[in-house]
């Protein structure tokens, strides 16, 4: 009995589709097992293979497995959305995001008045005073790189089909 | 060659037809747009792509094409993926202070109403 060399019946999935030998160096083979060809098959109708493989080798090797899986998802919404992609997330995300800034304004207003009301000095009024992002500045540049008029693409409805199970380790 | 080529067809080095499917969104006045979406797509995904859209939603399509090729090289690993995932995470956070800070209208509530009734 032969030991562990890959025959082809061990193909990865990007090998199976694209028809050819998987070798033990396939660039695709530790991220696109054959039982998924779903997969494989969405990334490379989005980006194509030969792209695929140019991204993944200038990316160090630990963090394959993470691009695969952001292209993945990329992909896929891409597929689901074709006109807006990632971005149709991105400005629902957005849209989000300022209601509750909205709200916690709401919100800290009629503390504010409460306390206001009970001659009550709070203390703890900084803890209301966001900022409501710890990295401002990273969406700040991301607002910066869209205007947000652009962003307002979509009325919020469906976000859900957008969201990441961030139950899972996040991506960043 | 015909100066008029638009930037993809300059880019492939090919001549450029009356009606090239990428001339309206590609003016030769920008040549990264395309150079960036070629890079993380390529021509022909994109061509495709924008072929099964109807006419008046592919301006759109090229430009979220464009932000999230630009968002993949600057950002090789995650793309415009790490902003989503940024984003969900802000959302996470917000609505816990939203939670936290209407958790302490009602208790600042129950304190006045009690004062009032004493």
């Amino acid at each position: 009995m032969r030991g562990h060399e890959p025959r082809s019946s061990s193909s990865c999935a990007a090998c199976k589709l694209l028809k050819r030998r998987c070798t033990p160096t396939c660039i695709f083979a530790p991220h696109f097992r054959s039982s998924d060809q779903i997969t494989f098959a969405k990334v490379h109708k989005v980006f194509g293979a030969s792209n695929v493989s140019k991204l993944l080798s200038e990316v160090p090797e630990e963090q394959r497995q993470e691009t695969v899986n952001s292209l993945a998802y990329e992909a896929d919404v891409r597929l689901k959305d074709p006109v807006y992609g990632c971005i149709g997330a991105i400005a629902s995300l957005q849209k989000k995001m300022l209601e509750l800034q909205h709200d916690i304004a709401v919100a800290r207003n009629r503390l504010l008045a409460h306390n206001a009301a009970g001659g009550v000095n709070n203390n703890n009024s900084h803890l209301l005073v966001s900022p409501l992002v710890d990295d401002a500045s990273q969406l700040a540049a991301f607002l910066d790189l869209v205007p947000y008029s652009d962003l307002m693409l979509l009325d919020g409805s469906g976000l859900d089909a957008y969201l990441f199970d961030i139950g899972q380790p996040p991506f960043v | 060659m015909n100066p008029k080529r638009c930037a993809a067809c300059k880019y492939l080095r090919r001549r450029c037809p009356k009606d090239c499917i990428f001339s309206p969104y590609f003016p030769p006045s920008d040549p990264d747009k395309f150079s960036c979406i070629h890079r993380i797509y390529g021509a022909g995904n994109v061509s495709k792509m924008l072929q099964q859209l109807p006419v008046q939603t592919r301006a759109e399509a090229v430009e979220s094409l464009s932000f999230e090729a630009r968002c993949r090289v600057q950002d090789p690993v995650y793309g415009c993926v790490g902003i989503i995932s940024l984003l969900q995470t802000q959302i996470q956070k917000t609505q816990t202070l939203l939670a936290k800070t209407q958790a302490e209208i009602a208790v600042a509530q129950t304190k006045h109403s009690q004062h009032t009734y004493l």
